[in-house]
């Protein structure tokens, strides 16, 4: 940089500053060449073939970090399966700032569309809404409903920004909804907040404690910065609330809210709710749907009181009202209730242990648990069935499979 | 619940994955013998690598103690030529198939009369689906090698059926946590059974996760059931018109394991506090 050269000719006084001068003229981006030369890190193998950076060591004790964190409390608590959340997406003249490229609303969107698909999948038998705040009213962009499409379809058309925020509309609005909804359900709301301020009409307080009175959990995602009120209102409804720092900070926040959280003691009393199990009809089977009011050939399922026609699971029967499910979409939640144990990290006394015999090959995919230089690399145990994995099973067991091979491959384990 | 979406594959390279079901229980009173059946398995196999030069093999027998892998056509021991009366492929699987089956049975313990005897069905499906997608999830430079080679993974898997229901309900919640994520991973599930009823967990399987589920209905010809229904890659599946399920039985039956009624109610087992 010219600049930088011209200071340096210029003086010794100036020395101490140079360092920041030069790399305060510099870019961002060009800062990171300086700072750390990632290429230098590269390294070959005895092929001349360029081995990839290690940083799967990293990525998997960042895994088993997080994981820990998420498994330190007790290992069986009860969570609420079916939740009613209501996401509120604040559409005022804050949320078209460009602090979060390209712009809040822009991230926001792209975010909340990863989180209901990943809400849908973790939690079939659930339902969402979507509330956005613009000019200081609350509207409510969807009913709250089962279908995915629907919701990322309505909230796509209508990002337009403008006007003011207010907190306590919101609140109101989502509270009137959440009040008609039976009572086994777990009332949540998830409020993506950009603004710093909000324009009520009369005290928030008052409508904060109607919230908690009605058994709301209401979570805040900030964007901008820490506010006093969200955080109350967190504290007294029992929710979580989070600011985000960057894109992928946000990311990790908002996906956090897709696993059920626990239940409030007071608020979760066992019930029996009635739910029926519909076949599918056969592919060749013509009937009246009773969501499309026409007549529609095969793929349908029947409900198993009226025998009405519904389209797709899960859902409330048209005629009679019966929760309609299939048993693979309790099943989905099961891990929730059941989850499987960390694995342990296999210490490297252990390893060097030349008396205790090492399985050779992980388990689960039957690679070599073996360094290159037949040394032991890098393993995991389970503490039931004593059986080793490598760092990719543990990784894919845990988020993916929620179960364990060794495990199930033993009937009298 | 919908289905699996299709994918576009490009290519008509397969890994697959075949589970074997080696139950003692239901084979010693099958009227398919097992050696007979093992023969239309081995000329299955042998027909799946011909079909391209790049297809992998992976065979994984499921006993009633245990599972273990018994095959891998990738591996170095597996590519020499015929050697003597059969080829090395084969007679590496028959010996490690046999070791497995000693193996097995020295786990078994005295057992109550009356209960399911059902295989390990959720150790194999797991271990198979370990194999096949732990690799894929940590390398992103690795795909492009990768795209072409898609990973497909099929069950052969043949469930026996002795008096009562095949599927050992105990292993619901495992079963159904494979099937979501082989369905996530788009990895698709083919079952194969054999028995004289049917397995809700294998229909399931194959609908949820977009694979075949079929029951040959002449035991005799089942090289020829294998090779026109199972043998076709994923590419080639967007073209060839595969045998669909008449109905897939979603029932809680399946849940509780016994008989239940039309209208089912189910108690929701979530709001129950678990057991500590």
């Amino acid at each position: 940089m010219n600049n930088g050269a011209g200071r340096r000719i210029n003086g010794g006084a100036e020395e101490d500053d140079d360092e920041d001068d030069v790399n305060g003229d510099l870019d961002a981006w060009e800062r990171t060449y300086t700072d750390e030369r990632s290429w230098e890190s590269l390294q070959e193998d005895e092929s001349g073939m360029l081995r990839p950076i290690d940083n799967q060591a990293l990525y998997h004790s960042q895994y088993r970090r997080r994981l820990r964190s998420l498994l330190s409390t007790a290992a069986r608590i009860q969570k609420g399966l079916i939740r009613y959340l209501y996401i509120v997406i604040d559409l005022s003249r804050a949320a078209s700032e460009m602090d979060f490229r390209p712009s809040r609303i822009a991230v926001i969107a792209k975010h909340v569309e990863t989180f209901i698909r990943e809400f849908f999948y973790q939690n079939p038998l659930s339902q969402v809404g979507i509330v956005t705040i613009k000019d200081g009213v609350a509207h409510c962009l969807t009913d709250i409903g089962g279908s995915p499409e629907s919701h990322i379809n309505a909230l796509m058309k209508k990002l337009e920004c403008s006007g003011d925020s207010s907190l306590q509309n919101a609140l109101d609005l989502v509270d009137g909804y959440l009040n008609q909804i039976p009572s086994y359900g777990h009332r949540e709301v998830l409020i993506l907040y950009s603004a710093l301020s909000t324009c009520d009409p009369g005290d928030i307080m008052d409508t904060i404690q109607k919230c908690r009175k009605s058994k709301i959990r209401c979570s805040v995602i900030g964007l901008a910065a820490e506010m006093f009120i969200c955080k109350h209102l967190c504290q007294e409804t029992g929710g979580t609330y989070s600011v985000a720092l960057d894109e992928s900070h946000f990311k990790e926040l908002i996906l956090e809210h897709a696993p059920p959280p626990p239940a409030i003691a007071e608020f979760a009393v066992a019930n029996l709710i009635k739910m029926g199990f519909p076949q599918r009809a056969a592919e060749g089977s013509i009937s009246i749907c009773s969501c499309h009011k026409e007549a529609k050939v095969g793929a349908g399922y029947t409900c198993p009181r009226c025998k009405a026609r519904a389209c797709e699971l899960p859902t409330e029967c048209c005629v009679c009202g019966l929760t309609l499910v299939s048993s693979p979409h309790l099943a989905r939640s099961y891990h929730h209730l059941f989850p499987i144990a960390p694995f342990d990290e296999v210490t490297s006394s252990h390893l060097n242990n030349p008396n205790c015999k090492l399985q050779r090959n992980c388990f689960g995919c039957q690679q070599s648990l073996l360094d290159p230089g037949n040394k032991p690399g890098p393993a995991v145990v389970c503490p039931k069935c004593k059986w080793y994995f490598c760092l990719d099973c543990d990784i894919y067991i845990h988020e993916s499979l929620h179960n364990c091979p060794g495990c199930d491959s033993l009937r009298h384990s | 619940m919908a289905s699996a979406p299709s994918k576009l594959y490009a290519d008509d390279v397969s890994l697959v994955v075949v589970l074997l079901d080696t139950n003692p229980f239901f084979w010693s009173s099958s009227s398919l013998s097992f050696s007979q059946f093992l023969s239309h398995v081995l000329a299955f196999l042998n027909a799946i690598l011909t079909l391209n030069q790049l297809n992998q093999v992976v065979v994984i027998a499921t006993g009633y103690n245990s599972c273990d892998y018994v095959f891998d056509s990738s591996s170095d021991l597996n590519r020499s030529f015929e050697n003597g009366r059969m080829p090395v492929m084969c007679s590496s699987l028959l010996q490690k198939l046999e070791e497995f089956l000693i193996k097995d049975e020295q786990l078994s313990k005295e057992e109550p009369e009356g209960k399911i005897k059902s295989s390990l069905f959720s150790g194999s499906l797991s271990m198979a689906l370990c194999c096949i997608l732990s690799g894929v999830l940590m390398l992103p430079y690795f795909f492009d090698i990768l795209t072409d080679i898609q990973r497909v993974f099929r069950s052969g898997a043949l469930h026996p059926h002795p008096r009562g229901s095949p599927d050992g309900p105990e292993q619901y919640v495992a079963i159904m946590n494979a099937i979501f994520s082989a369905q996530r991973s788009s990895v698709p599930i083919d079952s194969c059974y054999l028995g004289s009823q049917n397995s809700a967990f294998l229909q399931q399987a194959s609908y949820i996760t977009g694979g075949v589920h079929h029951k040959p209905q002449n035991l005799d010809g089942l090289f020829q059931y294998l090779m026109t229904i199972f043998a076709t890659d994923l590419h080639s599946r967007s073209f060839i018109h595969l045998p669909k399920p008449v109905g897939v039985d979603f029932r809680a039956s399946s849940v509780f394991g016994q008989a239940q009624s039309e209208a089912a109610s189910a108690s929701d087992k979530k709001r129950k506090t678990p057991e500590t």
